[in-house]
Formats: structure tokens, C-alpha cells, sequence
């Protein structure tokens, strides 16, 4: 998707708690990007707190601009193009940068573009040197959300399973906190299962005896609860439980994939999403890979999770093609992947 | 009055059961600790209203939306909010319409600025099962939760 004029779109990533810009030039390809994390603002509270989170981005907004700018070279005039995040998410959070990015847009007098934000993580992995073809099939697994899908190419999604209830990465936040660990939890949960004993107690793999490709990983909270009531409370026995949770939901993952895989011919598997920087999970889809015979991607961890990178890509390729907003500031809290336009 | 729920089944059949005392404009709390059943609940309530898709946790998202025949269900979790005020700042008052129905998980977290519920279900672990007491708002009609009660399907005692 290189063209041989640049043309260079700044993206907004304010979703949920990290602020992320980025600008991607459709010539060089990405020039700069910087990321503000709110991890530790919301640590105290065990989770997100949209309000904080929405002050958060505000505040952190303009410094990464000049940021991102400086560590490109550029200056706000040599920007083509604004591409922001507007949806799905936390909506005064999505506020925050959609409208620093329209703003922006209209002063500068360049067009602007809301970027759906599943869009730009399943564009991620076209951000590396090594980047896959379409059509490829996504596992994309994060706090959010939790969805098999198949990429057929820019705007072409076809959404084969997802969660019924928690996403994968919410529970491992809230297992988590039953065994008393900060936030965020999963590498939490992967640090302590890395001691634990996988087996010595024993939880379902959700879903995996019957057909289809839909996730569900509440019951597992029960299990962990059962446990934990009928055991000692002890280190041993956390981590066991730890071992034990990751284990279940990595195979489930694994038994979910390889039958999108077989169903679909699919030759490429894109593994996106914070949950996906679990090391347990790396390994295991690695050698699903082998024995399936098809390539896995793993974007590097930094665009794993939320990053403005994958946001100005998304734009970019939109805007090339001829979309931008009309002179509006709008959100969409719930925006449905299958609703978009093909390029 | 307190039921006891011995799987996951008996938490469906509750919401379900729970649906047919609802009317455009009540409001739920759904009380219960992490993995209490809260959400499971829901989609048995979600159930009997016809909703066949997937009952996602809110979360992450705060407030999940469900378009019902002449009826729109919002489900909140409110377990992220760090005040009351925040409730306002959402535009929580928007939601709480005569043509919608509410139902509140981690009502606490808005303090007084959520109004009475119509019923309140606390939901405690009695594992394996779970254990839920109802109550009905001051003043309510105390038929209404033995009708309730009687009216709980096989497999709730």
C-alpha cells in the first residue's frame, strides 16, 4: 500500500488507557509514534475508571503531538491527514480524542477520518517488514474483547466467533483479583502460573465439545472459585489454580483457532491483542502453526496493545482511498466490525 | 426471601422467572461478589425477553444495550466507577426512561444517586451453588415475591 508520494497521517488512539500518536507516511511508512500509558493511574482501583481515564487523555494529548511531530521531523503543516479512534470504547474517553483529532483536521484544513479501533488491530501487523497477505485469520484477544476473524482485506471482515459474556483478558483481570493480585492482571496471573502445577486441579475448556467458534470464559470464574473455597489458602495452591486457569484458557484458544483454520483454508494466522503477549499462548499457537502448516504473526508487543501506529495505518489507507468525516465530532461506543466499508 | 440456586441452570431460570414481574420503567440491582452470577442472571432475564445473542459482560464497556420488542434493556456494571458523580457524568439520568428497563450491577458504586430499585437481588456464593435473596422496593407489593418464590421452576428451593 506504498505509494510513491508521501502522504503522512497523524493517528489518535484514546479508546480506552493509553494515549497513543503516531505518524505514518505512505511512503516511508511509520515515522514516529509515542505512547502515554495509564496503568499506574488506574492500578489504585484494580481496573479502568473511565472518568480518570478521560482527564487523562485530555491532558496528555498535546505534549504527545509535539512529541510524535519532533520525533519525525516534521511540523503540524506537513500533516496530510488525521486519523482518530471513534469507536468502540469508553465514550468520554473516545471524546477526548476524537475531538482533539477533528479539531485538528479542520484547523490544519486536511481531511479526517474516524478509525474503528478493532480495525486498526487487525491492520497492526501490516505495520512490520514482515507482514502477512490477506486473507488471513485474526485471533484477537484483549480486555474487550475476544473474536476469531477473517480477513479478506481492508474493510473485508467476517466476524466467525467471539465471547458470549467475559473477553478473554477480563478474565484473567478478574481471576486475578480473586487471588489477590494487582492489576493489570494477566501478567500477573502468567507470572504466578509460571510457578503452578497445570492439572493438579482441573477446569473445563468452555465451549470446545461442541461446534462453532464462540467463546465463553465466565464459568471458569466459578471453578476458580470452587477451588479456592475447598484448598487451604497457600501459595502453592494459588499458583496451582493460576497454572491451571491460563492452561484452560490457552487450549481453548488453541482448539478455537485450529478449527477456524481447517474451516476456512485460511494459510495465515494473525495473533493480535494485549492478551496475545502471553508467553504461554506465543508458544502454544507456535506449534499449532507447525502442525497446521500455516504461518503465525505476532505484531511486536508494543502494537499489540492499544497504540496511535495501528490508528494513522488504518487512516491512512482510508483516506488514500478517498474517505473522511464531514465537519462533525462523533463517537461510537458500540460500532460493529461487519458495518464497515470495503476499500 | 431467599432461594437457593444449585447451578448455573437454576441462575437462568431465575432471570427468566424475574422477567415476567418486570415492566417498562423498573429498575434492578444485582448485588454479588466477583463470579456471584450477576451477569448469568441477566441472560436469563435476556433470554425470556427474547434475546438470543451473546450477553457480554459490561464491564469493560460499562452499560451493555439490548433493543427488546417495545423495550430497551440496559445492563450496567458500575464496579468501575470511583464515585457517584461519575453516574451524572455519563448521563446516567438518560437511561432511566418509563420505556426501558435497568438493570444494576454494583449499584453501591452509585451511592445515593441511583433511586430506589423496584427489586434488589443479592447474589452469594453457596458453592456449588449460589445462593439469591430478593427484595422488593419499601412499600412494594409483598405478593409479588412469594408469587415469585412459587413461581420458581424445578431445581430452586
Amino acid at each position: 500500500m506504498q505509494s510513491n508520494t508521501s502522504f503522512r497521517v497523524l493517528g489518535i488512539e484514546t479508546s480506552c488507557d493509553e494515549t497513543g500518536l503516531a505518524v505514518f507516511d505512505s511512503r516511508y511508512g511509520l515515522l514516529a509514534h509515542a505512547l502515554h500509558s495509564q496503568v499506574q493511574l488506574h492500578a489504585d482501583y484494580g481496573g479502568v475508571v473511565p472518568e480518570l481515564a478521560s482527564r487523562d487523555h485530555i491532558r496528555k494529548l498535546l505534549p504527545l503531538l509535539r512529541e510524535v511531530l519532533s520525533a519525525a521531523g516534521l511540523g503540524r503543516s506537513d500533516l496530510d491527514g488525521v486519523a482518530y479512534t471513534a469507536g468502540p470504547g469508553l465514550v468520554g474517553a473516545l471524546l477526548a480524542g476524537a475531538a482533539a483529532g477533528r479539531a485538528l483536521a479542520w484547523a490544519l484544513d486536511v481531511p479526517a477520518l474516524a478509525v474503528h479501533h478493532m480495525e486498526g488491530h487487525l491492520l497492526a501487523p501490516l505495520l512490520e517488514a514482515d507482514r502477512p497477505e490477506f486473507p488471513f485469520l485474526c485471533l484477537l484477544v484483549s480486555g474487550g474483547h475476544t473474536q476469531l476473524i477473517d480477513v479478506a482485506g481492508i474493510g473485508r471482515y467476517g466476524i466467525l466467533g467471539e465471547s458470549l459474556d467475559d473477553a478473554a483478558g477480563e478474565a484473567f483481570d478478574k481471576v486475578a483479583k480473586m487471588l489477590g493480585l494487582g492489576y493489570p492482571g494477566g501478567p500477573a496471573v502468567a507470572a504466578l502460573a509460571e510457578r503452578g502445577m497445570p492439572g493438579r486441579f482441573r477446569f473445563p475448556r468452555p465451549m470446545t465439545d461442541r461446534p462453532g467458534l464462540d467463546f465463553s470464559f465466565s464459568g471458569l470464574k466459578t471453578h476458580v472459585l470452587q477451588v479456592l473455597a475447598a484448598h487451604p489458602d497457600n501459595a502453592d495452591v494459588r499458583a496451582d489454580v493460576a497454572a491451571e486457569f491460563q492452561a484452560a484458557v490457552v487450549e481453548t484458544l488453541l482448539v478455537k483457532c485450529r478449527r477456524a483454520l481447517r474451516e476456512t483454508g485460511l494459510q495465515r494466522l494473525v495473533v493480535s491483542g494485549g492478551v496475545s503477549a502471553n508467553r504461554a499462548m506465543r508458544s502454544a499457537l507456535r506449534v499449532l502453526s507447525e502442525e497446521e502448516g500455516v504461518r503465525v504473526y505476532f505484531p511486536r508487543l508494543e502494537f499489540c496493545t492499544d497504540n496511535g501506529a495501528m490508528i494513522a495505518y488504518a487512516g491512512c489507507q482510508r483516506l488514500l482511498a478517498g474517505q473522511a468525516e464531514p465537519l462533525r465530532i462523533a463517537a461510537y461506543p458500540r460500532w460493529p466490525l461487519d458495518t464497515l466499508a470495503p476499500l | 426471601m431467599r432461594l437457593f440456586l444449585p447451578d448455573e441452570a437454576a441462575t437462568l431460570a431465575l432471570g427468566r422467572r424475574l422477567f415476567e414481574f418486570l415492566k417498562p420503567g423498573s429498575l434492578v440491582f444485582l448485588r454479588g461478589t466477583l463470579g456471584a452470577g450477576k451477569t448469568t442472571l441477566v441472560r436469563g432475564l435476556l433470554r425470556a425477553a427474547g434475546h438470543q445473542g451473546a450477553v457480554k459482560s459490561p464491564t469493560f464497556t460499562l452499560v451493555e444495550e439490548y433493543a427488546l420488542p417495545g423495550l430497551t434493556l440496559y445492563h450496567f456494571d458500575l464496579y468501575r466507577l470511583t464515585s457517584p458523580d461519575e453516574l451524572e457524568w455519563f448521563g446516567f439520568r438518560d437511561y432511566l426512561r418509563s420505556d426501558s428497563l435497568c438493570l444494576i450491577e454494583w449499584p453501591e458504586r452509585g451511592g445515593d444517586t441511583l433511586p430506589a430499585p423496584d427489586f434488589s437481588i443479592e447474589l452469594e456464593l453457596d458453592l456449588p451453588g449460589r445462593a439469591a435473596t430478593i427484595e422488593t422496593a419499601p412499600g412494594g407489593d409483598p405478593e409479588l415475591l412469594s408469587e415469585i418464590g412459587s413461581a420458581a421452576p424445578p431445581g430452586i428451593s
